[in-house]
């Protein structure tokens, strides 16, 4: 139960709000951090949190695509298809990933860690082709960066290639 | 080093500036919070900005001075500002790098902002992606309040200024303002009829203002340096000021570019951004994001101000500059964007909801050569149908790409549905019949 646990964070949540409806983003976002998805028993007790039915909280969940409605891998890779990264190379991109992880694109690794989805516009088009994964942003990837990534999240839990603070190019014509 | 004067980039461009609340304020941030709060009445706040000419950054380019005088005079009860942080039109990564490098200096002219409308609560809707951007607000948000920034009494001066940031969850559609509120509400981001306008009953009904997070950056800037500095920026007096344009696609440099308006294509293509990454010449410029006409080489001396865009026939946008290079398939890149916007369609009208599905399929279909010539009359007819015939504007966006390709690479349809017709000539008349 969400409550138990998040009783501070879920009464700071609803501070923010004079409407309490307002907060059911920021909870569903805790259930999915939670669990790793937003199962309907989570959705269930929000919606007893903020007095909504339970299918006004489904109509809301099911419009978003960040909300995971069922399960997915340890890590989530999403790689941005749109214009502006395809022009850069994200189908190449799309390819190396199936090939390494021995998946199709909507599907998990037999182990559980990666799910691989195409996405829409993820706001880094001057960096593609990119990917997102979990909260991280992983940009102007190459095959190599890509191998390292993998490893360092087989490995490690985490990757030091990921993006930090924006910004590009960066300044003083530092490395292009 | 550029011959023009950097505004917004200027302290993130600084080696070492990390944006923090040391850093900002040795850079002179929250100088102008302090010059107006309890000393400038809010009603001279709101002129000052008028005066200067600023002009959302979002995509529609509304005055932003203007658009505030439409809240009712003398309302009593709570209102809002909404900062529009939800960056997500393809081409666009300009708001990601403000509130990543410079998080206080969006804050700043939120808190201006919030000042100059009566408003005692601001939401920043960022988009669900920008984790590490919300973060770091969050981040910044603690600083400015225990700063005496934010909070109750602000700087002595009597006022309150809540600033929350609320994450989005991976929607498109919220340059239209309205889908933005209900989204922020808690509901389906598809947008409300108007009237009422936000102005009147925006957020939980009460009246509020929505303004992008670049427009909001420059505020601090105008009231330290004064509306008729800014307004001598750029092109006046339609276009002043810089704006930060997004270049992506097939040149030497991508990336964040601040210029003043009214600069020509050509100079962002090929100077600031160092021209064609190859030997291969320019085929084709989107100039203001997924939602703006293709231009093609013979545009590259348009300037990029408002007017002059709108008058080659797109639009100035959102500032997201793609490029590409000769050899791109210009039915492929449509369908691209095509793709995009039926995902991204809110589902709420039926033009743009069943029009892009059929846009999409008809695109599909004459790329992999199966098309018909009759199929470039049905895209013409089908965009026809959907632009003006929706809720908000994002129904004229989605037709951009196709009408601006058909009109200026036509040929590339007609050869990919001609090589159809041969292939079709060969076909017993069965098998023609199932396409």
């Amino acid at each position: 139960m969400l409550q138990e646990k998040h009783r501070t964070e879920i009464d700071e949540i609803l501070s923010r709000y004079p409407v309490k409806r307002s907060a059911l983003l920021p909870l569903l976002y805790l259930a999915q951090r939670e669990a790793g998805y937003i199962s309907e028993e989570a959705m269930r007790e929000i919606a007893g949190l903020l007095r909504l039915t339970p299918p006004q909280v489904y109509e809301t969940a099911t419009f978003y695509t960040m909300l995971n409605l069922k399960p997915v891998g340890k890590f989530h890779l999403q790689v941005c298809k749109s214009l502006m990264c395809a022009l850069v190379g994200s189908d190449t991109l799309i390819g190396w990933l199936e090939k390494k992880l021995g998946i199709k694109v909507g599907e998990t690794s037999k182990d559980g860690l990666f799910t691989l989805s195409k996405v829409e516009c993820l706001g880094a088009c001057g960096t593609g082709p990119m990917m997102q994964i979990n909260d991280d942003y992983y940009e102007r990837l190459t095959e190599e960066k890509v191998d390292r990534i993998l490893a360092d999240l087989k490995r490690d839990g985490a990757s030091a290639l990921k993006t930090g603070p924006f910004m590009w190019p960066e300044p003083n014509g530092a490395k292009q | 080093m550029p011959k023009h004067e950097i505004i917004l980039l200027k302290n993130m461009m600084e080696p070492g500036y990390t944006g923090s609340l040391k850093d900002y304020e040795k850079a002179g941030g929250y100088q102008a919070l302090q010059k107006v709060l309890g000393k400038v009445a809010p009603a001279d706040v709101t002129t000052m900005v008028i005066k200067s000419g600023l002009r959302g950054r979002g995509g529609a380019g509304v005055a932003t001075g203007g658009e505030w005088t439409f809240l009712p005079k003398d309302y009593q009860g709570p209102k809002y500002l909404c900062c529009n942080a939800d960056e997500s039109e393809p081409g666009t990564f300009k708001d990601r790098q403000l509130m990543e490098r410079d998080p206080h200096q969006v804050l700043e002219g939120i808190a201006l902002a919030c000042y100059a409308i009566g408003a005692e609560t601001a939401y920043i809707y960022i988009r669900g992606e920008f984790v590490l951007g919300s973060r770091i607000l969050d981040k910044a948000v603690a600083e400015a309040r225990a700063a005496g920034y934010l909070g109750k009494n602000v700087l002595g001066s009597g006022a309150t200024i809540q600033i929350h940031v609320h994450r989005g969850a991976g929607a498109y559609n919220f340059g239209e303002e309205t889908a933005l509120l209900e989204s922020q509400e808690g509901k389906r981001g598809q947008p409300r009829g108007k009237p009422p306008f936000p102005a009147t009953s925006g957020l939980y009904g009460k009246p509020t203002v929505i303004n992008n997070v670049e427009t909001l950056a420059n505020l601090p800037h105008i009231v330290n340096r004064g509306p008729e500095w800014f307004a001598s920026i750029g092109s006046p007096p339609k276009s002043a000021g810089t704006r930060i344009f997004c270049v992506s696609g097939h040149v030497k440099r991508p990336g964040n570019y601040e210029i003043p308006m009214g600069t020509t294509l050509r100079e962002l293509i090929f100077e600031q951004a160092g021209g064609m990454r190859s030997d291969k010449p320019l085929k084709a410029i989107i100039p203001g994001g997924a939602s703006a006409a293709f231009l093609t080489p013979n545009h590259l001396d348009v300037k990029l101000d408002f007017e002059s865009v709108a008058q080659a026939g797109s639009m100035l946008g959102s500032g997201g500059v793609t490029v590409m290079e000769e050899g791109t398939d210009m039915v492929w890149a449509a369908l691209r964007l095509m793709e995009f916007f039926h995902h991204e369609s809110c589902g709420k009208c039926s033009p743009c909801r069943e029009g892009s599905s059929w846009l999409v399929q008809t695109l599909r279909r004459i790329l992999a050569k199966r098309g018909r010539m009759e199929d470039l009359e049905t895209l013409v007819q089908l965009c026809n149908n959907i632009a003006g015939r929706t809720v908000c504007a994002f129904g004229d966006a989605e037709v951009a790409p196709i009408l601006s390709t058909l009109k200026y690479w036509r040929p590339e349809y007609e050869a990919l549905i001609r090589e159809a017709e041969a292939h079709r000539a060969h076909e017993l008349p069965m098998a023609a019949m199932r396409h």
